[in-house]
């Protein structure tokens, strides 16, 4: 099926938010996750199943300033 | 207050602009801005609003000017090494534009002074480099009820949102709580493009201005990222979060405190931008 990820169509194989985390190698503590503009709470990533035409972002920190 | 032959002549392109005028003017002469880290974002912030006539500017940076800032940090100069940031940041800032009164704060800001430095100014910049102050800039504000322009950079990447407390997402709404420290490369480890210090720090130059003059949008529930390798804007829309930690509906942050440690300064991300 495919998602939008972070603005971009991508084939993936389904499953949930964690899932894809996985597949990307993303360590969860490190990202804030949006799906269709809702953000989510760490405790929902491995509940929430992703479905075709989902929109995701994946938001990570960006602490820099000086 | 009138404006003198000078201010005329010094603000005409501005007084020129419909949507800015001598009224708008005039707001930005009574404005007091205050910019969190005189550095990379704070130097074009500082610089622009100087030059824009902001009335009272606060700069808050307890270091002293070191040779490898001066790559990004513009409104410091090479006979600056060794002096007190927030010094050579008013004498720029003064031999730009005399008219604006600069208040040195030369320390940390902490949970101890945060609202009494924030209770006087009309927006706040954030121009910090490391998590638990940005986290604390943004609860002061909520706390204080001043909008925030908030910005980070990184490597190759920027990022700009303005947060007006209770009306708009903040900085917790999306990101909770500031990430596990071992997680953390610091900002010397991960370096950046200098000139991302410019872009990002004059939009939030900008997002003050609008603020004070009260016109446009504000970029407000939505986080603008700048990718420099593609030179590339995306926008994110965000909102505010009934689960955040501090605006939501139950919150837990009830009093401003320091989210971690402040001292060491932490950039962010493992390389996971690229996706
Ligand atoms: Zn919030």
């Amino acid at each position: 099926m495919q998602v939008m990820i972070n603005g971009k169509a991508e084939e993936i194989a389904g499953g949930t938010v964690l899932d894809l985390l996985k597949a990307k190698s993303i360590e969860p503590q490190m990202v804030a996750v949006e799906v269709n503009d809702t953000m989510l709470e760490r405790t929902h990533l491995e509940t929430t199943q992703l479905k075709d035409g989902d929109h995701v972002e994946f938001l990570f920190y960006m602490g820099g300033g000086r | 207050m009138e404006f003198t032959e000078t201010q005329i002549n010094r603000y005409s392109r501005h007084i020129l602009l419909p949507e800015v005028g001598g009224k708008g003017q005039k707001k930005i002469i009574q404005a007091k801005v205050l910019i969190v880290g005189a550095g990379g974002l704070g130097s074009p912030a500082a610089l622009y609003l100087a030059a824009a006539g902001i009335g009272t500017i606060g700069l808050i940076d307890s270091d002293v000017v070191d040779l490898s800032n001066l790559q990004r940090q513009v409104i410091h100069q090479t006979p600056d090494v060794g002096r007190p940031k927030v010094v050579s940041g008013k004498e720029k800032i003064q031999a730009l534009n005399p008219d604006v009164n600069v208040v040195m704060y030369e320390e940390r800001l902490t949970a101890g002074n945060a609202l009494k430095i924030m209770g006087g100014y009309d927006v706040v910049i954030d121009g910090v480099d490391n998590f638990p102050t940005k986290f604390l800039i943004n609860d002061a504000c909520y706390f204080a009820g001043k909008p925030l322009v908030h910005g980070g950079i990184l490597r190759f990447d920027g990022r700009v949102t303005t947060i007006i407390p209770k009306q708009s997402a903040c900085y917790r709404c999306v990101f909770k709580k500031p990430p596990p420290e071992g997680l953390v490369a610091s900002c010397q480890e991960a370096g950046v493009i200098g000139v991302l210090a410019g872009i990002i720090g004059t939009i939030q130059a900008t997002e003050a201005l609008k603020l004070i003059l009260g016109i446009g949008r504000p970029l407000t529930d939505r986080l603008l990222d700048f990718d420099a390798r593609r030179t590339q804007f995306r926008e994110i829309r965000i909102k505010r979060n009934p689960d955040c930690p501090l605006c939501g509906e139950r919150p837990t942050i009830t009093e401003l405190m320091e989210d971690g440690d402040v001292a060491g300064p932490t950039c962010a991300l493992p390389g996971q931008r690229n996706l």
